[in-house]
C-alpha cells in the first residue's frame, strides 16, 4: 500500500496539521509520500522530508499554485492519483476544498474527518456535531479522506530525510482566479495547535473588550483566542477564530470559556481539550457539565483578577 | 440568471441525537426534522438575487424521502419558485447526491448552483465540491459573500487563516458558510403561496444514477462523556487547582 498525504503548509513553512496527517498515513500501513504544492515551497518540502514515516516528498512549485486554488491542486492530485492506494490530507480548510474534488473525479467516496484509523479500510468519523462516532469500511479501491488533526499525535522527526523529487504541473483548469485575501495577523500562537486557549463568548459583548479584558491573560499565559460563533458573528473577533462544529476543532491542554453558554456546536470544537475552565454567571450554563473546573462569577471580574494571579506567579 | 439550490431535511441541530443501542444507527423516531442550517442561507442567498434583479429564477432540489417536499416547501415560501423532489427511502452518499445533481443541472442549465457547505447531521462537508467537480466548475466553498457579475462570481471564502477571495467563470457552485447572510423566516401569506408552487417528482433512477453505498456502517456509538468536575469557589482556588491538580499552569 502507498499513500499520499497533501501537506498544509504556508511555503516557507511547515504546517503542524501535516506532521499529524503523517501519522494518521502510519497507523494504515504503507509507504508513505507528501506532496507539497505550492509557490516557493522547497522549505516546506523539504521540513516535509524530514517527519519520521516519510519515504518520498513530491514537490510542485509554482506560481499558478500560490493561493492552492481547488480546481489546480485537485488536477494535480488526480494526476498522481494512479500510483496510490490511499490519499489523504488533514481536514484543514484547504484540505475540505480540495479533497473532495479529487474523490469525485476518481469516483470515490471520501470519508471526512477521520479521528481513528482502525485498519487500512476502516475508519472512525464524528457526524451529528460529535455527539456520534461513525465506523465505516470504505469498500472503493483508492481510499481518499480527511483526517482531524486533533486526533492524532505529530509524526516525529527522522534520523534521515527523505528524498525530494519535483513533479510536473498540468495545465489549470481555468475556472478560477485569485482575487485577493485579508489574513489575520497575530503575535499569538495559531488557535489549532495552541497549547492553552483563552476564548470568549457573546457576553464579552465587543471587539474592544475582547483585548481589553481576555488579550491580557490569553498573553501572560502565552495562549491562543478562541471564540464562539455569536462573539464572530457580532464581529467582536475575526472569523478564523471561531470554535466549533463549523469553526476550528481543536484539544488544547487547557481551554478556559468565558461567557459562553456551551451549545452542542460550540462543544463539538473543543471537548476533547485536556482540561476545560469554564467561566460564566448562569450556574446552569450547559458549558459547565464539560468543565473540569467550573467558576460561577461575572466575568468582567473574575478574568482580570484570574490575569492579576497568573501574573503574580509568573513573576515568583 | 437561473440559480439551483440544493436542501437537505435533516434533524434539528438543537436536538442531541443519540445512538441506537445495537450500534447500528442513529435514533431519529420522532426527532424533530428540519431544512439544514447552512442550506436555509443558500436559499436565502439566492433570494436576495432575485430580488436585487440579479435572478430570475431559482430552482429547489432535494433528494429524499417523500417528507423531503416539505423542505421544498419552506424553501419555496422562502422564495424559491419550483421544487424538484428526487425521491428516495435509501441512505444517498454525497458521491451519488452529487451524480443526481449533475444530472439535475445538465437538465436545467443554472448559471450558479449554491448548496450548504455541511449538512449538520453527517458534517460530510463534500456534496459541493464533488458536484462541481463532476460539472468541470469553478468552486466557491465557505462563502461569506458573494458578488455576481455577468460572466463571473467574486466569492470571499472564510478560510482558516482569514478570508479568501476569488473569481469564479460562469456558471459555478457555490457552497454557504454561516455568516452569508441570515436567513428570514417565511411570512403566512408567503407559506399559503407556497403551496401552489409546483414540486416535480422524479427517482434517482430515471437520472441513470445508482445509489449504493460505497461507505458500509460498521458501527455507530457514542463518545466517552466528559464528567462535570467540580465549582471552585474563587479564582484563587481555581489558580491552586490548575497548577497543583492539573499541571497545565
Ligand atoms: C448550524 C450551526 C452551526 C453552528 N456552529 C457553531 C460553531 O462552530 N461554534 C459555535 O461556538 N457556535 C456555533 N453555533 C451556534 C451555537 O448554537 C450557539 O448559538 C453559540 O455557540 C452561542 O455562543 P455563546 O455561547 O457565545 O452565546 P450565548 O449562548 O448567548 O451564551 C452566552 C453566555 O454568557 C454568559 N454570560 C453573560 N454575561 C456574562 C458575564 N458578565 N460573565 C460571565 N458569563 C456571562 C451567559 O450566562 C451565557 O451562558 C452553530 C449553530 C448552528 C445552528
Ligand atoms: C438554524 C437555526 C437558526 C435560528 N435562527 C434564529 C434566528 O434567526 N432568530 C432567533 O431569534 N432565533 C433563531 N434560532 C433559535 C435560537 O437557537 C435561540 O433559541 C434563540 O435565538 C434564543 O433567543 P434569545 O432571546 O435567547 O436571544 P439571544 O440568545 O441573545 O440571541 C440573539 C440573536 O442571536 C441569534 N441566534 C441565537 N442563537 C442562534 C442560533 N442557534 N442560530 C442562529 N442564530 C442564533 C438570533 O438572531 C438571536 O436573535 C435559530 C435556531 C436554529 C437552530
Amino acid at each position: 500500500m502507498t499513500i499520499l498525504v497533501l501537506a498544509e503548509h504556508h511555503d516557507t513553512q511547515l504546517d503542524e496539521a501535516t506532521a499529524k496527517a503523517v501519522s494518521a498515513a502510519g497507523r494504515m500501513g504503507g509507504e508513505i509520500h507528501v506532496l507539497v504544492a505550492g509557490s516557493g515551497c522547497r522549505a516546506a518540502a523539504e521540513a516535509a522530508a524530514g517527519l519520521a514515516g516519510v519515504a518520498l516528498v513530491l514537490l510542485a512549485d509554482a506560481p499558478s499554485l500560490s493561493n492552492r486554488l481547488a480546481e489546480p491542486v485537485a488536477a494535480l492530485v488526480v494526476g498522481l492519483a494512479s500510483g496510490y492506494d490511499a490519499i489523504l490530507a488533514p481536514s484543514t480548510t484547504s484540505g475540505r476544498n480540495i479533497l473532495p474534488r479529487v474523490a469525485a473525479l476518481l469516483d470515490v467516496m471520501q470519508i471526512s474527518d477521520v479521528i481513528a484509523v482502525d485498519g487500512p479500510d476502516l475508519f472512525q468519523r464524528p457526524i451529528y456535531a460529535g455527539n456520534v462516532i461513525q465506523t465505516v469500511r470504505s469498500t472503493d479501491a483508492k481510499k481518499v479522506l480527511t483526517v482531524r488533526a486533533s486526533s492524532f499525535p505529530a509524526a516525529s522527526i527522522a534520523a534521515a530525510a527523505a528524498p525530494i523529487e519535483t513533479v510536473a504541473i498540468p495545465e489549470d483548469p481555468g475556472r478560477s482566479t485569485f482575487v485577493r485575501s485579508e489574513l489575520s495577523r497575530s503575535e499569538r500562537p495559531e488557535l489549532a495547535g495552541a497549547r492553552i486557549v483563552v476564548s470568549g463568548g457573546r457576553a464579552l459583548a465587543s471587539a474592544e473588550n475582547f483585548e481589553t479584558v481576555l488579550a491580557p491573560l490569553a498573553d501572560t499565559l502565552g495562549a491562543a483566542i478562541g471564540a464562539s460563533r455569536a462573539a464572530v458573528d457580532a464581529g467582536y473577533v475575526s472569523n478564523d477564530l471561531q470554535v466549533g462544529q463549523t469553526g476550528k476543532i481543536i484539544a488544547p491542554d487547557l481551554y478556559i470559556a468565558c461567557g459562553i453558554s456551551g451549545a452542542i456546536q460550540h462543544l463539538a470544537g473543543m471537548k476533547d481539550s485536556r482540561v476545560i475552565v469554564a467561566i460564566n454567571k448562569d450556574p446552569d450554563a450547559p458549558i459547565f457539565q464539560v468543565a473540569d473546573y467550573g467558576l460561577v462569577a461575572d466575568l468582567f471580574e473574575a478574568v482580570p483578577e484570574l490575569h492579576t494571579a497568573v501574573a503574580a506567579e509568573a513573576r515568583a | 440568471m437561473k440559480i439551483l439550490v440544493a436542501v437537505k431535511r435533516v434533524a434539528d441541530p438543537n436536538v442531541k441525537v443519540r445512538a441506537l443501542a445495537d450500534g447500528s444507527g442513529v435514533d431519529l423516531a420522532n426527532v424533530k426534522m428540519t431544512m439544514n442550517p447552512f442550506d436555509e442561507i443558500a436559499v436565502e442567498e439566492a433570494v436576495r438575487l432575485k430580488e436585487a434583479g440579479r435572478a430570475n429564477e431559482i430552482v429547489v432540489v432535494s433528494i429524499g424521502p417523500e417528507k423531503s417536499a416539505e423542505t421544498l416547501r419552506t424553501a419555496l415560501a422562502m422564495g424559491a419558485d419550483r421544487g424538484l423532489l428526487v425521491r428516495t427511502e435509501a441512505t444517498v452518499e454525497p458521491l451519488a447526491v452529487a451524480k443526481i445533481l449533475k444530472a439535475v443541472a445538465e437538465a436545467e442549465k443554472p448559471d450558479v448552483i449554491i448548496t450548504g457547505k455541511q449538512a449538520i447531521d453527517d458534517d460530510a462537508n463534500q456534496t459541493g465540491q464533488m458536484l462541481s467537480a463532476l460539472l468541470g466548475w469553478g468552486q466557491g466553498t465557505f462563502a461569506s459573500k458573494l458578488v455576481v457579475g455577468d460572466k463571473a462570481i467574486e466569492v470571499t471564502r472564510e478560510i482558516d487563516g482569514g478570508l479568501q477571495t476569488v473569481s469564479l467563470a460562469l456558471p459555478a457552485l457555490v457552497t454557504a458558510d454561516l455568516r452569508l447572510n441570515e436567513p428570514r423566516y417565511a411570512s403566512l401569506p408567503n407559506i399559503m403561496k407556497a403551496k401552489k408552487k409546483p414540486i416535480d417528482e422524479r427517482t434517482p433512477a430515471d437520472y441513470g444514477v445508482a445509489v449504493e453505498p460505497r461507505l458500509t456502517v460498521v458501527r455507530v456509538h457514542e463518545p466517552a462523556t466528559r464528567k462535570a468536575g467540580i465549582k471552585v469557589g474563587s479564582v484563587g482556588e481555581l489558580v491552586e487547582r490548575l497548577r497543583m491538580e492539573a499541571g497545565v499552569l
